[in-house]
């Protein structure tokens, strides 16, 4: 059975490039780069060479690329490293829609007497730039807003908001595992402070991420330990996932044009093929603010488990917002902060493209999902309603 | 991904009798858009009384469809004093087993059977008396009473698990605490727990036990009268709990240590337990 694999929001098959680049670091070149022999001075070299290829992607200095263990991390550190800077500060402001990585931390603080706030956001998901102007006040410690939204794609004003923060003195981070890679970032003439980015969102291995501080940004280390990455970070490097990172970045820069040209159009094909083919079907999130790889669509009256169940039997790999692919029972907090409708919630269905996908494999997913939309909606008793007219 | 059977996915697959059946002697139908599940029972009797013809329609994930699937090729052939005996565990049972967070879909199909059937006897849905416990879901304590008592539930989660109640805002849990009490308290008049027999306990058992014990023989008992217990040390066999509220004033403390703290933990536990007080 051939594999379709449009689910890269998830996660992303490592590009061969980078594995090339990673293996010699396992056997031959496994120095620890803190050593002063030459063993490990050349492992400390090539560590460089990734910062700088990092920094790169993302307009940074190498001296402001922290190397982590993934994003979730790089998102704790970078919440719980400022919130330490501010002891007197005890207010931490983000959004609805954020990744459990924030999102959870937002509840652990609220539970340990932090006043929290959470932005809402629209009927396309987008925020209120006005709530934000009124809620940011002197006691507030940071402002985490993520750059673009894992579920529907849809892109937040991060510079906007970030100007919006900085004007009252306030830091601000944001959650860009989802756009790094996949639409230009320059952090040089930036309001941002901090940006959290994952490896594995971008065809590098998982289990590296980073945390960008910008020069200047208070920040108390989170993982405390050696003075590795400058002392904000200490733990002996990862060394093979950092230099497989930074030629991911590398990559990333060279396919950005491609990322927003042939993937976008591949996606808007997607987008155009199932709204023409598959009546009662909405597309979730702001259209024109949306990461060019990502398609969140809702089939009403049926739900998204079984969507999924009946794709993945055709080898065909998507993921869902719908409750029961999670194992709670209410639909992602995403649709449900944007307002989505239940009977548009359960049957919420996500393609996430990349750089390797093809207009064969579109096909192959046009050719499949109106059938298996019908099937599911035939057994439906909602669908059964609608149809005769009852509801 | 979920770990289903190959029966589930054979019925989820390979779904039978799905429809509504013409003319039908009982229809039921149970859950709804916002719960993310449904189903639509539809039968229709035989002139000796059986279930001639079942159909369903569902909404819902994978379990659900096969649940469905399941319950109707079970009650086909059966009378409604038969069918009526079968329980959500049954179903799971067919089907191979459920992943316990999937249970609810197995109990949405027992209760839509019910419903079928009350509704075949000219009743009301079985839903007369009744309480909704959990808002988000509508899920009522009749309903939440019945997955304890069949499926022997101990925890809010599991009752989550198995009709949804509480999966929501989680207001409701003290409300699905209070039913699972009462309900294992029901059961345990009905069927007295088999007494272990007294092996020796290792010192992590003993706590444990002796911790399930206060939690649920105990100290309800004491909130009732407006006191409760902390349980402070564990030495051996000496317990050394502390008095809390109404109790650690109260010139009986004494005897209610003695006579039912150190009674119930020599019940339950070891009958070589001694409880002291400890006063701050």
């Amino acid at each position: 059975m051939k594999t379709v694999y449009v689910d890269n929001n998830a996660t992303t098959k490592v590009a061969p490039e980078v594995l090339e680049a990673m293996l010699p670091y396992f056997t031959e070149y496994y120095g620890n780069p803190s050593s002063m022999h030459f063993f490990g001075g050349q492992v400390q070299k090539k560590i460089n060479e990734a910062r700088e290829q990092v920094a790169d992607l993302l307009g940074a200095e190498p001296s402001e690329i922290v190397f982590t263990s993934c994003g979730t991390e790089s998102d704790n550190a970078a919440i719980f490293g400022t919130l330490d800077s501010y002891p007197e500060r005890r207010h931490f402001v983000t959004t609805r829609v954020e990744h459990p990585a924030v999102g959870n931390v937002s509840t652990y603080l609220a539970r340990k007497g932090y006043r929290v706030s959470e932005l809402s956001v629209d009927r396309e998901g987008r925020l209120d730039l006005d709530e934000l102007r009124e809620t940011v006040t002197e006691e507030t410690a940071l402002v985490s807003v993520m750059f673009a939204n894992n579920e529907t794609g849809v892109i937040f004003p991060v510079e906007q908001i970030g100007a919006i923060v900085k004007e009252k003195g306030i830091p601000f981070h944001t959650d860009a595992v989802q756009a790094v890679g996949k639409i230009p970032i320059n952090l040089k003439e930036s309001t941002i402070d901090m940006l959290s980015l994952s490896g594995h969102k971008l065809h590098a291995p998982k289990g590296i991420g980073v945390l960008y501080i910008r020069k200047g940004t208070k920040f108390s280390p989170y993982m405390i330990g050696g003075h590795q990455e400058r002392g904000r970070r200490g733990g002996t490097e990862n060394v093979p996932y950092i230099i497989g990172l930074g030629k991911a970045c590398e990559l990333a820069k060279a396919h950005m044009e491609e990322e927003n040209t042939r993937v976008r159009a591949l996606r808007d094909y997607l987008e155009a093929k199932i709204l023409e083919k598959i009546p009662n079907t909405l597309v979730n999130g702001d259209r024109m603010n949306r990461l060019p790889n990502t398609l969140s669509v809702s089939f009403e009256y049926v739900e998204g488990e079984s969507i999924l169940l009946l794709l993945s039997d055709l080898g065909i790999c998507a993921s869902s917002g719908s409750a029961c692919t999670s194992g709670s029972l209410e639909p992602s907090h995403v649709l449900r902060a944007m307002g989505v409708p239940f009977t548009a919630a359960h049957g919420s269905v996500r393609f996430s493209l990349s750089i390797y996908n093809t207009k064969e494999e579109m096909d192959y997913i046009i050719e499949h999902l109106p059938g298996i939309i019908q099937r599911l909606r035939d057994i439906s008793p909602f669908w059964h309603d609608y149809v005769k007219g009852r509801k | 991904m979920w770990d289903y059977t190959d029966k589930v996915k054979d019925h989820f697959l390979n779904p039978r009798n799905v429809g509504e059946v013409e003319d039908p002697d009982g229809v039921g139908e149970v859950g709804s858009l916002a719960c993310g599940d449904a189903l639509r029972l539809s039968f229709k009797l035989d002139e000796n009384k059986r279930i001639k013809e079942a159909k369903f329609k569902t909404f819902g994930c994978a379990s659900a469809i096969a649940s469905s699937s399941a319950l109707t090729e079970m009650i086909k052939g059966k009378t409604l004093e038969e069918a009526e005996k079968i329980t959500n565990r049954d179903i799971a049972e067919y089907l191979g087993g459920l992943p316990e967070e999937k249970m609810h879909c197995s109990v949405m199909g027992r209760e839509a059977l019910s419903a079928a059937i009350a509704n075949y006897r000219g009743q009301k849905a079985t839903k007369e008396e009744f309480e909704v416990v959990c808002k988000c879901f509508g899920i009522t304590d009749k309903e939440i009473e019945r997955a304890v008592r069949e499926n022997d539930l101990k925890t809010v989660e599991q009752v989550t698990y198995y009709t949804k109640a509480g999966g929501g805002c989680g207001l409701c849990h003290p409300k699905i605490e209070a039913i699972i009490e009462r309900v294992r308290k029901e059961m345990e008049k009905e069927a007295p727990p088999v007494k272990p027999t007294k092996k020796k306990l290792t010192n992590i058992q003993k706590l444990k036990l002796i911790e399930e014990t206060l939690g649920r023989e105990i100290i309800p008992a004491l909130k009732a009268d407006g006191g409760d217990l902390d349980l402070i040390d564990v030495e051996g066999n000496k317990v050394y709990v502390a008095l809390r509220g109404k109790c650690s004033f109260c010139p009986s403390s004494e005897v209610t240590l003695k006579q039912y703290v150190e009674s119930k933990l020599r019940e339950f536990v070891t009958d070589e337990i001694e409880v002291e007080e400890v006063r701050p």
